[in-house]
Protein backbone atom coordinates (compact mmCIF):
# COMPACT_ATOMS: atom_id res chain seq x y z
CA UNK A 1 0.00 0.00 0.00
CA UNK A 2 2.52 2.48 0.79
CA UNK A 3 4.84 1.43 -1.99
CA UNK A 4 1.89 2.21 -4.36
CA UNK A 5 1.27 5.70 -2.94
CA UNK A 6 4.70 6.55 -3.39
CA UNK A 7 4.83 5.34 -6.84
CA UNK A 8 1.90 7.72 -7.55
CA UNK A 9 3.23 10.74 -6.02
CA UNK A 10 6.12 9.86 -7.96
CA UNK A 11 4.59 9.90 -11.36
CA UNK A 12 2.72 12.80 -10.54
CA UNK A 13 5.95 14.98 -10.02
CA UNK A 14 7.50 13.25 -12.72
CA UNK A 15 4.17 14.11 -15.31
CA UNK A 16 4.20 17.72 -13.73
CA UNK A 17 8.13 17.60 -14.59
CA UNK A 18 8.00 16.52 -18.52
CA UNK A 19 4.91 18.66 -18.89
CA UNK A 20 5.81 22.06 -17.27
CA UNK A 21 8.11 23.05 -20.53
CA UNK A 22 5.83 21.92 -22.99
CA UNK A 23 2.91 24.09 -21.28
CA UNK A 24 5.10 26.87 -20.85
CA UNK A 25 6.02 27.31 -24.63
CA UNK A 26 2.60 27.14 -25.35
CA UNK A 27 1.40 29.23 -23.42
CA UNK A 28 3.66 31.81 -24.22
CA UNK A 29 4.44 31.06 -28.19
CA UNK A 30 3.52 34.29 -30.64
CA UNK A 31 0.39 33.55 -31.50
CA UNK A 32 -0.29 37.51 -32.58
CA UNK A 33 1.30 38.47 -36.18
CA UNK A 34 4.55 40.22 -36.48
CA UNK A 35 4.90 43.67 -36.91
CA UNK A 36 1.39 44.39 -35.54
CA UNK A 37 0.57 46.33 -32.46
CA UNK A 38 -0.49 43.53 -30.37
CA UNK A 39 2.77 41.72 -30.95
CA UNK A 40 4.41 44.40 -28.56
CA UNK A 41 1.12 43.74 -25.93
CA UNK A 42 0.99 41.20 -23.21
CA UNK A 43 -2.28 40.36 -23.72
CA UNK A 44 -5.75 41.66 -25.11
CA UNK A 45 -8.34 43.71 -23.93
CA UNK A 46 -9.60 40.15 -22.01
CA UNK A 47 -6.81 37.05 -21.32
CA UNK A 48 -5.75 35.11 -24.90
CA UNK A 49 -7.81 32.12 -23.84
CA UNK A 50 -11.85 33.80 -23.04
CA UNK A 51 -10.57 36.12 -26.54
CA UNK A 52 -10.05 33.19 -28.06
CA UNK A 53 -13.15 31.29 -27.10
CA UNK A 54 -15.54 34.14 -26.90
CA UNK A 55 -14.82 37.56 -28.97
CA UNK A 56 -17.15 36.39 -31.19
CA UNK A 57 -19.83 36.56 -28.69
CA UNK A 58 -18.32 39.74 -27.36
CA UNK A 59 -18.04 41.37 -30.66
CA UNK A 60 -21.59 40.20 -31.50
CA UNK A 61 -23.06 41.98 -27.98
CA UNK A 62 -20.96 45.59 -28.69
CA UNK A 63 -22.31 45.34 -32.27
CA UNK A 64 -25.36 45.97 -31.10
CA UNK A 65 -24.61 48.59 -28.28
CA UNK A 66 -23.02 50.38 -30.71
CA UNK A 67 -25.58 50.52 -33.64
CA UNK A 68 -28.51 50.61 -31.86
CA UNK A 69 -27.86 52.52 -28.48
CA UNK A 70 -24.70 54.65 -29.53
CA UNK A 71 -22.37 53.51 -27.10
CA UNK A 72 -19.29 54.49 -28.66
CA UNK A 73 -15.57 53.09 -27.37
CA UNK A 74 -16.98 49.97 -26.02
CA UNK A 75 -14.53 47.28 -24.98
CA UNK A 76 -14.80 45.07 -27.34
CA UNK A 77 -14.46 46.61 -30.41
CA UNK A 78 -13.74 45.56 -33.95
CA UNK A 79 -12.00 48.63 -35.28
CA UNK A 80 -10.01 48.10 -32.41
CA UNK A 81 -9.25 44.17 -33.22
CA UNK A 82 -8.12 45.83 -36.11
CA UNK A 83 -5.97 48.60 -35.14
CA UNK A 84 -3.95 46.24 -33.31
CA UNK A 85 -4.12 43.21 -35.35
CA UNK A 86 -3.27 44.72 -38.73
CA UNK A 87 0.40 44.25 -39.24
CA UNK A 88 2.40 45.93 -41.32
CA UNK A 89 4.50 45.19 -44.83
CA UNK A 90 8.37 46.04 -44.98
CA UNK A 91 7.56 48.89 -46.64
CA UNK A 92 5.12 50.03 -43.99
CA UNK A 93 2.19 49.19 -45.50
CA UNK A 94 -0.74 48.19 -43.48
CA UNK A 95 -1.49 44.59 -44.44
CA UNK A 96 -5.40 43.31 -44.51
CA UNK A 97 -6.41 41.19 -41.13
CA UNK A 98 -8.19 38.95 -43.97
CA UNK A 99 -5.34 38.33 -46.07
CA UNK A 100 -3.95 34.75 -46.42
CA UNK A 101 -1.36 34.11 -43.00
CA UNK A 102 -2.78 36.97 -41.16
CA UNK A 103 -3.76 37.38 -38.06
CA UNK A 104 -8.02 36.87 -38.38
CA UNK A 105 -7.70 34.62 -41.87
CA UNK A 106 -5.23 31.88 -40.22
CA UNK A 107 -8.09 31.28 -37.38
CA UNK A 108 -11.08 31.71 -39.24
CA UNK A 109 -9.98 29.62 -42.09
CA UNK A 110 -8.44 26.79 -39.93
CA UNK A 111 -11.91 26.15 -37.84
CA UNK A 112 -13.37 26.58 -41.43
CA UNK A 113 -15.85 29.63 -40.72
CA UNK A 114 -16.14 32.68 -42.80
CA UNK A 115 -17.49 35.24 -40.84
CA UNK A 116 -18.82 38.29 -43.18
CA UNK A 117 -17.27 41.20 -40.80
CA UNK A 118 -15.24 41.99 -43.39
CA UNK A 119 -18.00 42.80 -46.08
CA UNK A 120 -18.72 45.87 -44.57
CA UNK A 121 -15.72 46.67 -42.09
CA UNK A 122 -12.45 47.28 -43.26
CA UNK A 123 -9.70 45.29 -42.92
CA UNK A 124 -6.61 47.79 -42.16
CA UNK A 125 -6.63 50.80 -39.13
CA UNK A 126 -7.99 53.65 -41.08
CA UNK A 127 -5.18 56.26 -41.32
CA UNK A 128 -6.87 59.29 -42.28
CA UNK A 129 -10.64 58.90 -41.26
CA UNK A 130 -12.53 57.68 -38.01
CA UNK A 131 -13.23 59.81 -35.14
CA UNK A 132 -9.69 60.97 -34.01
CA UNK A 133 -9.70 63.19 -37.32
CA UNK A 134 -12.91 64.26 -37.66
CA UNK A 135 -13.77 67.10 -39.92
CA UNK A 136 -10.24 65.67 -41.88
CA UNK A 137 -11.66 68.11 -45.30
CA UNK A 138 -10.49 71.10 -43.42
CA UNK A 139 -7.04 70.16 -43.50
CA UNK A 140 -6.79 71.87 -40.04
CA UNK A 141 -4.40 69.87 -37.34
CA UNK A 142 -7.08 70.76 -35.17
CA UNK A 143 -10.17 70.31 -37.05
CA UNK A 144 -12.68 71.94 -34.42
CA UNK A 145 -10.84 74.82 -33.53
CA UNK A 146 -12.41 77.65 -34.48
CA UNK A 147 -15.65 75.92 -35.07
CA UNK A 148 -19.23 77.15 -33.79
CA UNK A 149 -19.74 73.51 -32.63
CA UNK A 150 -23.29 73.84 -30.45
CA UNK A 151 -23.07 71.38 -27.58
CA UNK A 152 -26.87 69.84 -26.52
CA UNK A 153 -28.15 70.93 -22.66
CA UNK A 154 -26.22 69.44 -19.79
CA UNK A 155 -23.20 68.07 -22.42
CA UNK A 156 -20.07 69.05 -21.27
CA UNK A 157 -16.89 68.79 -23.84
CA UNK A 158 -13.69 68.90 -22.01
CA UNK B 1 -22.48 30.56 -33.94
CA UNK B 2 -21.25 29.36 -31.05
CA UNK B 3 -23.83 27.46 -28.92
CA UNK B 4 -22.47 27.49 -25.39
CA UNK B 5 -24.22 24.44 -24.47
CA UNK B 6 -20.92 22.18 -26.52
CA UNK B 7 -18.32 24.04 -25.19
CA UNK B 8 -16.12 22.31 -23.10
CA UNK B 9 -16.48 23.11 -18.74
CA UNK B 10 -14.17 26.42 -18.45
CA UNK B 11 -13.80 25.51 -15.14
CA UNK B 12 -11.59 22.95 -16.69
CA UNK B 13 -9.47 25.19 -18.47
CA UNK B 14 -8.48 27.29 -15.40
CA UNK B 15 -7.30 23.63 -13.53
CA UNK B 16 -5.09 23.80 -16.11
CA UNK B 17 -3.99 26.96 -16.34
CA UNK B 18 -3.25 26.98 -12.56
CA UNK B 19 -1.67 23.60 -13.04
CA UNK B 20 0.83 25.55 -15.37
CA UNK B 21 1.33 28.40 -12.87
CA UNK B 22 2.33 25.88 -10.17
CA UNK B 23 4.69 24.38 -12.09
CA UNK B 24 6.68 27.26 -12.85
CA UNK B 25 5.25 29.63 -15.29
CA UNK B 26 4.50 32.00 -13.25
CA UNK B 27 5.77 34.97 -15.49
CA UNK B 28 2.60 34.44 -17.75
CA UNK B 29 -0.03 35.11 -14.64
CA UNK B 30 0.79 38.82 -14.06
CA UNK B 31 -0.45 41.64 -15.88
CA UNK B 32 -2.71 39.44 -17.65
CA UNK B 33 -5.69 42.26 -18.42
CA UNK B 34 -3.56 45.37 -19.79
CA UNK B 35 -6.14 48.06 -20.73
CA UNK B 36 -9.51 46.59 -20.69
CA UNK B 37 -10.58 49.06 -17.78
CA UNK B 38 -9.43 52.37 -19.52
CA UNK B 39 -11.13 51.48 -22.90
CA UNK B 40 -14.63 50.90 -21.38
CA UNK B 41 -13.73 53.87 -19.45
CA UNK B 42 -14.03 56.04 -22.79
CA UNK B 43 -17.65 54.32 -23.62
CA UNK B 44 -20.09 56.67 -24.06
CA UNK B 45 -23.54 56.52 -22.64
CA UNK B 46 -25.16 56.45 -25.67
CA UNK B 47 -28.20 57.76 -27.55
CA UNK B 48 -30.83 59.48 -25.23
CA UNK B 49 -34.51 59.99 -25.59
CA UNK B 50 -33.58 63.78 -24.02
CA UNK B 51 -32.65 64.88 -27.64
CA UNK B 52 -34.07 65.05 -30.98
CA UNK B 53 -31.63 65.55 -33.37
CA UNK B 54 -32.75 67.49 -36.59
CA UNK B 55 -31.78 70.17 -39.22
CA UNK B 56 -33.08 72.84 -40.79
CA UNK B 57 -32.09 73.92 -44.45
CA UNK B 58 -32.62 77.27 -46.05
CA UNK B 59 -33.69 77.07 -49.72
CA UNK B 60 -32.63 80.83 -50.40
CA UNK B 61 -29.15 79.84 -48.79
CA UNK B 62 -28.81 77.32 -50.57
CA UNK B 63 -26.67 78.36 -53.70
CA UNK B 64 -27.09 77.57 -56.99
CA UNK B 65 -23.85 75.23 -58.47
CA UNK B 66 -22.30 74.58 -54.98
CA UNK B 67 -21.78 71.16 -53.91
CA UNK B 68 -19.96 71.54 -51.15
CA UNK B 69 -22.35 69.35 -48.65
CA UNK B 70 -22.82 66.50 -51.22
CA UNK B 71 -18.73 66.12 -51.24
CA UNK B 72 -18.13 66.46 -47.40
CA UNK B 73 -20.60 63.88 -47.26
CA UNK B 74 -19.11 61.62 -49.49
CA UNK B 75 -15.48 62.06 -47.97
CA UNK B 76 -16.46 61.91 -44.42
CA UNK B 77 -18.45 58.48 -45.04
CA UNK B 78 -16.36 57.06 -47.64
CA UNK B 79 -19.13 57.28 -50.79
CA UNK B 80 -17.36 56.53 -54.25
CA UNK B 81 -19.62 56.75 -57.38
CA UNK B 82 -18.95 53.72 -60.47
CA UNK B 83 -20.40 57.01 -63.06
CA UNK B 84 -24.00 55.00 -62.26
CA UNK B 85 -26.25 58.14 -61.12
CA UNK B 86 -29.46 55.48 -61.20
CA UNK B 87 -27.63 53.60 -59.16
CA UNK B 88 -24.74 55.49 -56.90
CA UNK B 89 -24.93 55.65 -53.32
CA UNK B 90 -25.98 58.92 -52.67
CA UNK B 91 -26.54 59.81 -48.87
CA UNK B 92 -27.47 64.15 -49.47
CA UNK B 93 -28.43 65.35 -52.79
CA UNK B 94 -29.16 68.74 -54.36
CA UNK B 95 -32.84 69.21 -55.65
CA UNK B 96 -34.52 72.04 -57.84
CA UNK B 97 -38.13 73.10 -57.65
CA UNK B 98 -39.39 75.41 -60.14
CA UNK B 99 -43.06 77.37 -60.18
CA UNK B 100 -44.06 76.54 -63.48
CA UNK B 101 -46.62 79.82 -63.52
CA UNK B 102 -44.34 82.01 -62.28
CA UNK B 103 -41.01 80.39 -63.04
CA UNK B 104 -39.40 80.86 -59.56
CA UNK B 105 -36.59 78.22 -58.94
CA UNK B 106 -35.57 76.98 -55.26
CA UNK B 107 -32.98 74.85 -54.77
CA UNK B 108 -32.71 73.11 -51.12
CA UNK B 109 -30.61 69.40 -50.25
CA UNK B 110 -32.87 65.94 -49.44
CA UNK B 111 -31.61 63.29 -47.77
CA UNK B 112 -33.26 61.00 -45.02
CA UNK B 113 -35.49 63.03 -42.86
CA UNK B 114 -35.28 61.11 -39.79
CA UNK B 115 -39.04 61.09 -39.15
CA UNK B 116 -40.80 60.43 -35.81
CA UNK B 117 -42.91 57.79 -37.58
CA UNK B 118 -40.55 56.64 -40.34
CA UNK B 119 -42.47 54.47 -43.01
CA UNK B 120 -38.80 52.50 -43.56
CA UNK B 121 -39.02 51.24 -40.30
CA UNK B 122 -42.97 50.34 -40.47
CA UNK B 123 -42.16 48.22 -43.68
CA UNK B 124 -38.78 46.82 -42.62
CA UNK B 125 -38.99 43.09 -42.15
CA UNK B 126 -35.75 42.39 -40.03
CA UNK B 127 -35.90 45.50 -37.98
CA UNK B 128 -33.00 46.31 -39.55
CA UNK B 129 -34.32 49.86 -40.02
CA UNK B 130 -34.50 51.86 -36.53
CA UNK B 131 -34.95 54.90 -35.10
CA UNK B 132 -32.81 55.31 -31.95
CA UNK B 133 -33.77 56.89 -29.46
CA UNK B 134 -32.37 59.98 -30.01
CA UNK B 135 -34.56 60.65 -33.26
CA UNK B 136 -31.83 59.55 -35.78
CA UNK B 137 -33.21 56.46 -38.26
CA UNK B 138 -30.76 54.38 -39.38
CA UNK B 139 -29.89 50.77 -41.15
CA UNK B 140 -28.22 48.29 -38.87
CA UNK B 141 -26.55 46.50 -41.80
CA UNK B 142 -25.87 43.58 -39.15
CA UNK B 143 -29.56 42.75 -39.65
CA UNK B 144 -30.37 44.34 -43.20
CA UNK B 145 -30.91 41.84 -45.77
CA UNK B 146 -31.10 43.91 -48.60
CA UNK B 147 -34.81 43.62 -49.63
CA UNK B 148 -35.32 46.98 -50.57
CA UNK B 149 -38.85 47.11 -49.17
CA UNK B 150 -37.79 50.43 -46.96
CA UNK B 151 -36.30 51.87 -50.54
CA UNK B 152 -39.94 51.79 -51.77
CA UNK B 153 -41.69 52.74 -48.93
CA UNK B 154 -39.84 55.87 -48.44
CA UNK B 155 -41.61 59.44 -49.39
CA UNK B 156 -38.27 61.17 -49.86
CA UNK B 157 -36.09 58.39 -51.86
CA UNK B 158 -33.49 59.32 -49.73
CA UNK B 159 -32.11 55.56 -49.60
CA UNK B 160 -29.19 53.91 -51.77
CA UNK B 161 -28.51 50.22 -52.42
CA UNK B 162 -24.97 49.05 -52.33
CA UNK B 163 -24.49 47.10 -55.92
CA UNK B 164 -20.77 46.67 -55.29
CA UNK B 165 -18.09 45.17 -52.97
CA UNK B 166 -16.37 47.83 -51.42
CA UNK B 167 -13.06 47.41 -49.61
CA UNK B 168 -11.22 50.65 -47.41
CA UNK B 169 -14.54 51.53 -46.43
CA UNK B 170 -14.41 54.90 -43.50
CA UNK B 171 -14.32 53.27 -39.90
CA UNK B 172 -17.24 56.46 -39.60
CA UNK B 173 -19.37 54.65 -42.16
CA UNK B 174 -19.03 50.37 -42.75
CA UNK B 175 -20.76 49.53 -45.43
CA UNK B 176 -20.74 46.57 -47.79
CA UNK B 177 -22.33 45.05 -50.75
CA UNK B 178 -26.23 43.82 -50.52
CA UNK B 179 -26.85 46.38 -47.68
CA UNK B 180 -29.38 49.85 -47.98
CA UNK B 181 -28.07 52.94 -46.89
CA UNK B 182 -29.33 56.30 -46.28
CA UNK B 183 -28.25 59.66 -44.05
CA UNK B 184 -26.92 59.13 -40.62
CA UNK B 185 -27.08 62.30 -39.61
CA UNK B 186 -23.53 61.94 -39.06
CA UNK B 187 -24.53 59.84 -36.25
CA UNK B 188 -20.70 58.68 -35.08
CA UNK B 189 -19.85 62.36 -34.54
CA UNK B 190 -22.92 62.93 -32.83
CA UNK B 191 -21.99 60.20 -30.10
CA UNK B 192 -18.32 61.23 -30.06
CA UNK B 193 -19.97 65.10 -29.17
CA UNK B 194 -19.60 66.54 -32.26
CA UNK B 195 -22.36 68.71 -32.99
CA UNK B 196 -21.99 69.09 -36.64
CA UNK B 197 -22.57 67.52 -39.61
CA UNK B 198 -20.40 66.85 -41.99
CA UNK B 199 -22.81 68.63 -44.40
CA UNK B 200 -23.25 71.57 -42.26
CA UNK B 201 -19.57 71.88 -41.31
CA UNK B 202 -18.97 72.60 -45.47
CA UNK B 203 -21.87 74.79 -45.84
CA UNK B 204 -20.81 77.28 -43.26
CA UNK B 205 -16.98 76.80 -44.53
CA UNK B 206 -18.31 77.95 -47.69
CA UNK B 207 -20.14 80.87 -46.00
CA UNK B 208 -23.47 79.69 -47.26
CA UNK B 209 -24.65 78.92 -44.02
CA UNK B 210 -27.85 76.86 -45.04
CA UNK B 211 -27.88 73.96 -43.18
CA UNK B 212 -28.69 74.43 -39.20
CA UNK B 213 -28.31 71.23 -37.13
CA UNK B 214 -29.08 70.87 -33.83
CA UNK B 215 -31.37 69.44 -30.93
CA UNK B 216 -35.27 70.02 -31.44
CA UNK B 217 -36.41 69.08 -27.86
CA UNK B 218 -34.08 71.97 -26.40
CA UNK B 219 -35.55 75.08 -26.42
CA UNK B 220 -32.87 77.12 -26.19
CA UNK B 221 -30.52 75.37 -29.27
CA UNK B 222 -30.36 77.55 -32.24
CA UNK B 223 -32.24 75.39 -34.68
CA UNK B 224 -35.17 75.46 -31.98
CA UNK B 225 -35.08 79.11 -31.54
CA UNK B 226 -35.54 79.86 -35.56
CA UNK B 227 -38.35 77.50 -35.78
CA UNK B 228 -39.86 79.39 -33.26
CA UNK B 229 -39.67 82.41 -35.38
CA UNK B 230 -39.76 81.44 -38.94
CA UNK B 231 -42.18 79.65 -40.78
CA UNK B 232 -41.22 76.27 -41.66
CA UNK B 233 -41.93 73.32 -43.67
CA UNK B 234 -41.69 69.77 -43.54
CA UNK B 235 -41.88 68.11 -46.86
CA UNK B 236 -45.08 65.93 -47.54
CA UNK B 237 -46.54 67.10 -44.08
CA UNK B 238 -49.82 65.86 -45.21
CA UNK B 239 -48.01 62.31 -44.31
CA UNK B 240 -47.77 63.60 -40.94
CA UNK B 241 -44.40 62.06 -40.75
CA UNK B 242 -42.70 64.88 -38.09
CA UNK B 243 -40.21 65.06 -39.87
CA UNK B 244 -36.49 65.93 -38.27
CA UNK B 245 -35.77 67.57 -41.38
CA UNK B 246 -37.08 70.97 -41.87
CA UNK B 247 -36.87 73.48 -44.49
CA UNK B 248 -37.18 77.43 -44.68
CA UNK B 249 -38.17 79.72 -47.54
CA UNK B 250 -39.38 76.90 -49.53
Amino acid sequence: MRSSLISNSTLLILLAALLAPAMQVAAESQFVTENSKAASMKSCVAPTDQMRRNHMDYLKHGRDDTVRDGKRGIEYSLSECIECHASKSPQGQSVPVNDEGEFCQTCHSYVAVSPPCFQCHRTTPDADGGSAKLGHHSGDSNPHQGLDIQLPAGIQRD
Amino acid sequence: MSNKCNQPNMDRRKMIGGAIAATGAMTIAPGVILHAASVSEEASTGADSKHRWGMLIDSNKCAEGCSACVDACNSEHGLEGHDRPATDAVWIRPVKLKDKQTGHENRLVMMCQHCEHPPCVDVCPTTASFKRADGIVLVDRHRCIGCRYCMMACPYKARSFIHETLTDQSVNAPRGKGCVESCTLCVHRIDEGVMQTACQEACSKEGHNAILFGDLNDPQSEISKTLISNNSVQIRADLELNTGVRYLNL
